[in-house]
């Protein structure tokens, strides 16, 4: 294992800490429990709180600031974060207006989030969660946890907490992020494995002529493996799953969101673009807003995923509201 | 004087032999689980009961309740994932009805694992044959609750279920997760034990050496 680190056991805390110092104008640590918190501390609004494991930046520390994420709770590498965590960080930000914690289906984050929601009603502040599982390659079944969370949860924190930066009430910023988690399906691709650090070897093997369709964001593996394809094959594969899913019809307007799994150059992300735009051309569905770039990543891992999101007038005017965060900012 | 029950003491040593045999086995759970999950589960139960370790410890106790109450508490704030909540809900269940207790014989011991078990069941979901930690723990209850009606002992109780968590452990082989990551596999989730429930076979065996001594 390569990797700039100083000591396994100090990876997410001396990235977080380079994290804060680097944008110290934008975030600051909580004092006592794992979590980043925006530096002006805004209170006349809903509180926006995402968490899951770390490996996945920028999100979910990289989406604190203005006009998204009012904290984010990160746990050890691709491992959920506590329950104090979310606690602690929901009692610091809530202005009164209550909280609404974003949460990806998995089960850790489920159980973890849903200890520190009870916590918080227990004391009688407002809470709700709405869970992201956009991930079309999951069969979503009696039989399974369910589907994922992956690129639909960059889409959700940035429309959502637009919503809460205008003072929408708590039940219209819930409302608004389940109808984000009802328009957007995702799927993803490895051309390699990622390494966590603390296990010191990559988490799966795969052959230097073989990829991994339907991967999860930690490199848990997908529908299937098969020989390695051109770009535009990839592209349709996991385009034609996404957009059959929903579906995605003819004189839809989308937001289509090309995410690098942490190791793909930006180039190569293009190239993903420019087939998933001819793709979409084809079938009649329009991009009217778009996102390519490394926003939710598995670590060094080699590959890609696209998220398609359903626009509506609404989520196009919070879309292009003004953000600013360490991952994501325009307008300001 | 050992009079065969598990008194402070002992649930004291269950915890420091549950942190080394989890240390022993931190590669091969982390490895158990890279094949059908998220290659985690050794370093997080490893970070978890080290740090239990540290606290009870640290702490004097009047009554066994109190050692699985900190134990649980510990577990829920530095585990994370399924785990987490989910071994923190067993020691937190299990707690309650050894609270106040000087100690616990056989049936009291049956009961307050029962308690656990019902705990995680209910925040997790799983059923039996969904391939997690419920197909080890449940064997391993009921063996020490019939144990207790026959009224072994709790070294013999403990021994028994320890036989039943091991083959609850190797039966989760063959099966089909249905719930964690490893449901994201399907199919391919068959031919690997799984982690969850080798965690939980070596937690309950070093409940059965603890009290070996």
């Amino acid at each position: 294992m390569k990797k700039l680190i100083n000591e396994v056991e100090k990876v997410v805390e001396e990235s977080l800490q380079g994290l804060v110092k680097a944008h110290a104008d934008l975030v600051k640590l909580h004092p006592s429990v794992r979590a980043v918190l925006r530096v002006d501390s805004p209170k006349e609004k809903v509180a926006v709180i995402s968490g899951g494991g770390s490996g996945h930046e920028p999100m979910h520390t990289g989406f604190v600031g203005f006009g998204m994420l009012d904290a984010a709770c990160p746990g050890e590498i691709f491992t959920s974060p506590t329950p104090d965590q979310m606690y602690e960080a929901a009692k610091t930000v809530n202005g009164g207006k209550g909280v609404l914690y974003i949460v990806k289906n998995y089960s850790g984050d489920i159980m973890n989030f849903q200890m520190a929601a009870d916590m918080l009603a227990g004391e009688g502040i407002p809470v709700e969660q709405v869970i992201i599982n956009d991930d079309v390659a999951v069969e979503d079944s009696l039989y399974t946890a369910g589907r994922r969370g992956v690129g639909g949860t960059v889409l959700a924190e940035k429309i959502v907490g637009a919503k809460a930066e205008e003072g929408a009430s708590l039940e219209e910023v819930k409302k608004l992020c389940e109808r984000v988690n009802a328009n957007v399906r995702s799927m993803g691709m490895a051309l390699t494995s990622c390494t966590v650090p603390a296990a010191g070897k990559p988490t799966f093997e795969l052959g230097p002529d073989e990829m991994e369709i339907g991967i999860g964001i930690h490199g848990e593996p997908g529908r299937q493996r098969m020989k390695v394809k051109t770009a535009r094959d990839i592209v349709e594969m996991l385009a034609t799953a996404v957009v059959e899913d929903l579906p995605f019809k003819a004189g839809d307007e989308v937001l289509a969101f090309v995410n690098g799994m942490g190791g793909t150059p930006l180039s190569e992300l293009y190239i993903v673009y420019n087939d998933l735009s001819d793709f979409l051309e084809k079938k009649g569905i329009k991009i009217v807003r778009n996102l390519v770039g490394n926003y939710i990543t598995s670590l060094e891992m080699q590959g890609c995923s696209i998220t398609l999101l359903r626009l509506d007038e609404e989520m196009k005017r919070l879309w292009d509201a003004p953000v600013c965060t360490p991952g994501l900012r325009w307008g300001m | 004087m050992d009079n065969g029950k598990l008194d402070v003491t002992k649930a004291i040593e269950a915890v420091k032999r549950i942190k080394d045999i989890v240390d022993a086995n931190k590669e091969y759970l982390t490895e158990l689980d890279s094949a059908i999950g998220d290659a985690d589960h050794g370093i997080n139960m490893s970070r978890g009961f080290t740090k239990a370790l540290e606290k009870v410890k640290s702490n004097e106790y009047n009554d066994i309740g109190s050692v699985f109450k900190d134990v649980a508490m510990t577990l829920m704030s530095t585990v994370g994932g399924a785990a987490g909540p989910l071994y923190g809900t067993f020691f937190m269940k299990a707690s309650m009805k050894l609270a106040a207790q000087k100690e616990a014989d056989l049936s009291l011991l049956a009961q307050a694992f029962r308690e656990g078990l019902q705990g995680v069941v209910a925040l997790g979901k799983a059923q039996l044959s969904d391939k997690t930690m419920v197909d080890a723990l449940t064997p391993a209850v009921e063996a020490l609750e019939s144990a207790a009606k026959d009224g072994l002992t709790l070294k013999q109780g403990l021994e028994k279920a320890l036989a039943m968590a091991e083959k609850g452990m190797k039966d989760t082989i063959p099966m089909v997760a249905r719930k964690g990551r490893a449901s994201y596999l399907g199919e391919r989730s068959a031919g690997h034990q799984d982690p969850g429930a080798t965690s939980s076979y070596l937690i309950l065996k070093a409940f059965y050496d603890a009290l070996e001594g």
